[in-house]
């Protein structure tokens, strides 16, 4: 399962909630283009994983990061990183939705601002195209001007994933996006996850079991604080090396 | 008694309670309000809105000085102490949540909120009445603003904290910066508790007599020169209330009751707009 064209890759990382050390000794590469899931009972530390990889953690004073973080071969964890535009490059969508208190084109229309100049007719064609890819599109394109409030939870968490792409990053990271779900909500967000996989490197965290062997290419499953296991899903799921993630995906544990 | 009957009356119990402590503060809600109505309303006529404050007596009459001042001493008090307040408030809820600096002017901001307005018109009076030597208008609006900015601070901070941190991580994590996190994201979601806050600080200081009393004073006639003591309802109405002609007491009950309908109105448009922004 050697990945050759990795875009992210994790050396020797560790990273800390003030005294506690919350990730140890990680090591593993994602690949381009593919989807990356994350598993592991609450705790263990895949969501901080996943929220190190656009410098979520820059926000609280008290999370560091240590060890190297490779995006594309440069260390993402270095002073020199504006991370504006990396998270421009890495997008990300949350476990709750959340749509800003503003109308569904201007939820689009806002991340596309802050990176680029575009004149109305482009940017017109952006938020279709992105709310295309959401496959939201059909559902609002009546009521653009509408508060993106208005939505049901599972279009909020589209639109969201819309807001995502408009800005065209290469990553997009999805922390537990369909926890808050009902389950035809999630089968469409999970749709669309298969379509973008062409466009974008996807990283998931998730709760779900089947959920990660549905829709990911990739399985860590982590525990502790600690990387476990990584490799191919259909493998990790099929024939795990290790006992401790056959207990957990066989429900003996977690 | 089993567990059911005995809930039942628990619920019965504390329902009671709460109903008989409402209609406790009803009752005298109702009854100011039925007081200024009656009092009030006999002496409301056009010439209320066109006529000065008449020297006792004297058959005419009304309150349109009395009425401008107050008017253009409140808004000038609502546009000095707001973006102030405001930015203070910013400051407090995404910037200094955890900072010395922070805590420290919460505490200071809470002392102001909590100080009588005779204080406060005291203060004025002494740096600036007492050293420019004359009462004035804009002491007046000073001292009216000092009342609206700690209220400004407190519900700017405490509605930005209601706003759930997730939605500045979204925009975070969307490259934007802090400044526009807060402009565009946070101070948006937070506007129509924002705005609520001061339309409460306006109603507040509509009825405000004490700092008006050693600042603006008040003024028999028409005036609009800020340098110069002006005309106002509450200090009119104080002290028109307080003396023994029966034209200025009905005066005085006639700007009660436009402060209280004015107070009302700014309330029910508060609520009207926290609700409107409920439903978007």
């Amino acid at each position: 399962m050697e990945i050759t064209d990795a875009q992210i890759e994790f050396k020797d990382f560790n990273f800390y909630y003030g005294k506690f050390h919350a990730l140890k000794n990680i090591n593993f590469k994602m690949a381009r283009h593919k989807c990356t899931a994350f598993i592991g009972p609450s705790g263990c530390g895949k969501s901080t994983l996943l929220r190190t990889i656009n410098r979520m953690y820059d926000l609280y004073p008290e999370q560091r990061a240590d060890g190297q973080l490779l995006f594309d071969g440069r260390n993402l964890l270095g002073s020199d990183i504006d991370v504006s535009v990396l998270r421009a490059r890495i997008g990300m969508v949350f476990q709750k939705p959340t749509p800003f208190p503003m109308s569904i084109y201007d939820n689009i229309a806002f991340g596309v601002k802050l990176h680029e100049k575009l004149s109305s007719s482009e940017m017109d064609n952006r938020v279709e195209w992105a709310l295309r890819k959401a496959a939201l599109w059909d559902e609002v394109k009546d009521k653009l001007k509408q508060s993106g409030m208005s939505l049901s939870g599972g279009q909020q968490q589209r639109l969201c994933i819309a807001r995502g792409i408009a800005v065209k990053p290469e990553v997009i990271l999805l922390d537990e996006p369909t926890s808050a779900l009902d389950p035809i909500s999630t089968a469409r967000i999970e749709e669309l996850i298969d379509e973008l996989k062409e466009e974008f490197t996807i990283v998931i965290v998730t709760h779900n079991m089947q959920q990660a062997a549905r829709i990911s290419d990739y399985t860590a499953y982590m525990y502790l604080g600690e990387m476990v296991e990584f490799g191919v899903t259909d493998e990790l799921f099929v024939k795990p090396k290790k006992k401790e993630t056959e207990d957990y995906i066989t429900g003996r544990f977690g | 008694m089993n567990l059911l009957a005995r809930r039942k009356l628990t619920n019965r119990v504390a329902l009671t309670l709460s109903l008989s402590a409402m209609a406790f503060g009803l009752f005298w809600l109702a009854w100011i309000l039925w007081t200024v109505l009656e009092l009030g309303i006999s002496g409301l006529s056009l010439t209320l809105f066109t006529e000065m404050t008449p020297p006792p007596g004297a058959d005419v009459g009304g309150l349109a000085n009395a009425i401008a001042g107050s008017l253009i001493m409140v808004v000038l008090a609502t546009l000095l102490g707001t973006p102030i307040g405001i930015l203070a408030g910013v400051y407090l809820a995404e910037y200094g949540r955890n900072h010395w600096l922070g805590s420290t002017t919460r505490f200071i901001n809470d002392l102001l909120l909590s100080a009588p307005s005779i204080v406060i018109g005291l203060f004025v009076y002494a740096v600036v009445v007492a050293q420019t030597g004359k009462f004035s208008a804009w002491s007046g609006v000073l001292a009216l603003a000092l009342i609206v900015l700690p209220v400004v601070v407190r519900t700017t901070e405490n509605m930005l904290q209601l706003i759930p941190n997730t939605l500045r991580e979204a925009a975070f994590a969307l490259g934007a910066p802090k400044s526009v996190v807060i402009s565009k994201v946070t101070l948006r979601a937070a506007r129509a508790g924002v705005l609520t806050g001061v339309l409460l600080a306006v109603a507040r200081i509509a009825g405000e007599t004490a700092p008006l009393l050693f600042t603006a004073l008040s003024n028999q006639f028409w005036s609009l020169n800020l340098n110069e003591p002006m005309a106002n309802l509450p200090v009119t109405i104080f002290k028109f209330a307080m003396s023994p002609f029966t034209n200025w007491q009905e005066l005085a009950w006639a700007g009660v009751f436009l402060i209280t309908m004015g107070v009302l109105v700014l309330n029910i448009i508060a609520r009207v707009f926290l609700r409107a922004e409920k439903v978007n």
